[in-house]
């Protein structure tokens, strides 16, 4: 199947802005399912609110387009009651992490089979630009016009320490690095955590002097550095890039089945 | 053939109501007064192929009872007050996308954390009008278990047939109080089941094109026919619009479905009502006082009748109007401010007829409580 | 190694909204904006098929036809 085939294409151009990293990361997705050969049938995306969550809309799957934040509650009674669905839920920063940061740890820790896709740009976009929690000390914001004091989350510590069992960060410049790593978490059994940064220009970009799409895109190129290579070995500050953990663990669905199975047994006998 | 009879809270009877429907799928979050519905439900429903989760959350649960009813199970979930109105943003998003679910409120008083192991019925209201922009909702009632059950049936089936969150708003007293209980036969009662499409494999399905008769068939999740779920206003195909006669249209259908239904969905006892010329309109365990007040002065030749509401929501406007036409006197009984108390001067002819007999201190209200109103409204003194 | 040959770089000027970013990453320099703000492959005989800007584009916009070449030796 084409690339194509995966689009509801009567909705294209998306509504995403020129340049805009979220049109990338879906490119990067779609390639990834492509190349995966997943049936459309079996693929489940639920999304929240916001810019990103969108994305949803724009997939020929079964798509659930929920309330801010809770996106990855309702993936988890998705996938609990029918688990051999691929579950993908892509997030935005405020998304995932302010306002749905308890879902997002907590489907860390039962270590459910879902795809979770941080699409991180540093910013509320659809809102109009106010900071996040990734936005981090030092950032213009709408609602930081004397520059943010916030400390950010790190997405990879925070899904680490809650239990995810795949965890990755790449960016919207790195996109076969992009589709691989999305690949690898589709494939992964427990819950997988992607963050990709990705460029608002709109928003994020033109409040802190960033420049364009092209200027944000090389700033991932010369901020970031691939996990073990030198160049992050002698530039220690630069954001690392990779495969940060994978890992086995008990998954949620199968361990449930598992009750089921002595549940039933202990009913009869 | 031996009944099978059993005693138990109200709780578990709700349990085995929600089991007698269909019950598959459960998420929910502690919190008292009903936790013995989730506690019951961990157990049960894995013995059946079921699943139980507890979630993170209030909200949480929620989500997840919408999510797995998409994939075509049958859900709910149960609370009681400050988690009922953490469910109230999805428990709108269930009313926009028309998805089949089923929340028990087993009420405590409020605001607040309030009165966590005491009675109340303060959530009627919030229960009609808890989540933000309008809708129709569906909310039914019970004072015995007997009747939790049957409406527990009753919740599901409406999920089903109407495509809502159906709420069950049961009161502390209901919930722990034990008494008996006859699970009827398989069969007995009647059980809605998910509509599902009949449109076939690559035609085009419209998830949100209603038949002629107003229902809406459903496909599951996973299954042949992809679609878009959204909780912004959409189109037949369940895609996002902004297009006016797009909103106009599908608003006035969230409402019409159920407020068009109202006679359908009305359910109600009557208790002493042919001729009774002072009427006790109440619900939930303060009917039960209601009840025994009536009887009780029946046999000493005193006319007071009750009609015992189970369904709240739509409220049934016409019924209480024809009911208590007649009447001297109107008392609401129950254990809030006057929630219903509004309803029934709004359906009276002499809404200055109309009376509360209310008690919101946590305890239940008494047979004698009401008695001494009522003596006040006949003019014999208090 | 197989080395890919291109057939044609398809660009869908209703999708594309023209931030440049395949203009600017192409390692070639094969695509140009156009008067309208539209991608366009100004030099395609440059392109070694990197596939670099179908990935990137944010708008989903390009594809990149090629025809596997023959084995070099």
């Amino acid at each position: 199947m084409a690339v194509q085939d995966y689009l509801r294409q009567r909705f294209f151009p998306h509504m995403w802005c020129p340049g805009c990293g979220h049109g990338t990361i879906l490119n990067a997705l779609i390639h990834s399912i492509e190349e995966l050969k997943l049936n459309k049938n079996e693929i489940v995306m639920v999304s929240g609110i916001g810019c990103s969550a969108r994305i949803s809309g724009y997939v020929d799957f079964h798509s659930l387009h929920t309330l801010h934040g809770r996106a990855l509650a309702f993936a988890t009674g998705v996938k609990l009651s029918r688990p051999h669905l691929n579950v993908l839920v892509p997030m935005g920063d405020g998304d995932a992490l302010a306002i749905g940061g308890n879902h997002f740890i907590h489907a860390a820790r039962r270590n459910i089979d879902i795809t979770a896709i941080v699409m991180n740009n540093r910013i509320y976009g659809m809102t109009g630009g106010q900071f996040s929690p990734l936005s981090g000390p030092g950032v213009k914001a709408t609602t930081a016009p004397y520059k943010t004091i916030d400390s950010s989350f790190d997405v990879v510590e925070l899904a680490k320490a809650a239990g995810a069992t795949f965890v990755a960060r790449t960016t919207a410049f790195h996109v076969k690095e992009c589709t691989e790593m999305l690949t690898k978490a589709i494939l992964h059994k427990g819950f997988s955590v992607v963050e990709i940064m990705s460029q608002c220009p709109t928003h994020f970009g033109r409040k802190n002097k960033e420049g364009d799409a092209v200027n944000m895109l090389g700033l991932y190129k010369d901020n970031t550095a691939k996990l073990g290579s030198k160049a992050l070995e002698e530039k220690p500050h630069l954001i690392p890039r990779g495969i940060f953990v994978e890992k086995e663990r008990p998954e949620y669905c199968e361990e449930y089945d598992k009750i089921i199975a002595y549940a039933m047994k202990e009913k009869i006998s | 053939m031996p009944k099978n009879i059993r005693f138990v809270q109200g709780n578990e009877a709700c349990v085995e109501g929600a089991l007698y429907a269909g019950l598959d799928f459960y998420a929910g979050y502690p919190i008292t007064p009903s936790t013995e519905i989730a506690e019951q439900l961990s157990q049960r429903l894995p013995e059946i192929g079921g699943k139980f989760i507890q979630m993170e959350d209030e909200i949480a649960s929620m989500c997840a009872i919408i999510g797995a009813s998409l994939t075509g199970k049958k859900v709910m979930t149960a609370t009681s007050g400050p988690g009922f109105s953490l469910k109230q943003e999805a428990i709108g998003y269930a009313c926009m996308t028309e998805i089949p679910c089923v929340i028990a409120n087993v009420q405590r008083g409020g605001p607040s954390t309030g009165n966590p192991t005491h009675v109340s019925q303060g959530d009627i209201n919030q229960a009609r009008w808890g989540t933000h922009g309008d809708h129709a909702i569906i909310a039914l009632t019970a004072s015995n278990h007997q009747d939790v059950f049957k409406m527990t049936v009753d919740a599901f089936n409406m999920a089903e047939t109407y495509r809502t969150p159906v709420i069950l708003l049961f009161d502390e007293a209901v919930g722990h109080m034990r008494e008996k209980l006859i699970i009827p036969e398989k069969g007995e009662l009647e059980i809605v089941d998910r509509l599902r499409t009949a449109v076939a494999k690559d035609v085009d399905y419209h998830p949100y094109l209603p038949r002629e008769d107003g229902r809406l068939p459903m496909s599951d999740f996973g299954a042949e026919h992809r679609y878009n779920v959204t909780g912004l206003f959409h189109d037949m195909w369940g895609f996002p619009s902004n297009n006016p006669k797009i909103v106009n249209e599908l608003l006035r259908h969230l409402v019409d479905k159920i407020e068009n239904n109202v006679q359908a969905i009305t359910r109600y006892k009557e208790h002493c009502l042919e001729d009774a010329e002072y009427i006790l309109v109440s619900y939930g365990s303060s009917a039960r006082s209601a009840i025994h007040l009536a009887q009780n002065r029946r046999n000493k030749g005193e006319k007071i009748g009750v009609l015992e509401l189970q369904s709240l929501w739509p409220f049934p406007t016409e019924l209480v109007k024809e009911k208590c036409s007649d009447a001297k006197a109107v008392l609401v009984v129950e254990m809030n401010m006057g929630q219903v108390l509004t309803q029934v001067k709004a359906a009276v002819k002499s809404p200055d007829r109309v009376f509360l007999a209310n008690r919101i201190d946590g305890q239940l209200i008494t047979p004698s409580n009401i008695k001494q109103l009522l003596r006040v409204i006949q003019g014999r003194g208090v | 190694m197989a080395r890919e040959k291109l057939k044609a770089i398809v660009i869908n000027p209703d999708w594309c909204k023209g931030c440049g970013i395949c203009v600017a990453l192409c390692p070639k320099k094969v695509l140009e904006l156009d008067g309208s703000d539209k991608a366009v492959a100004v030099r395609p005989d440059d392109c070694i098929c990197c596939r670099m800007c179908e990935l990137r584009c944010p708008d989903l916009a390009i594809e990149v036809l090629t025809e596997e070449g023959e084995k070099n030796a």
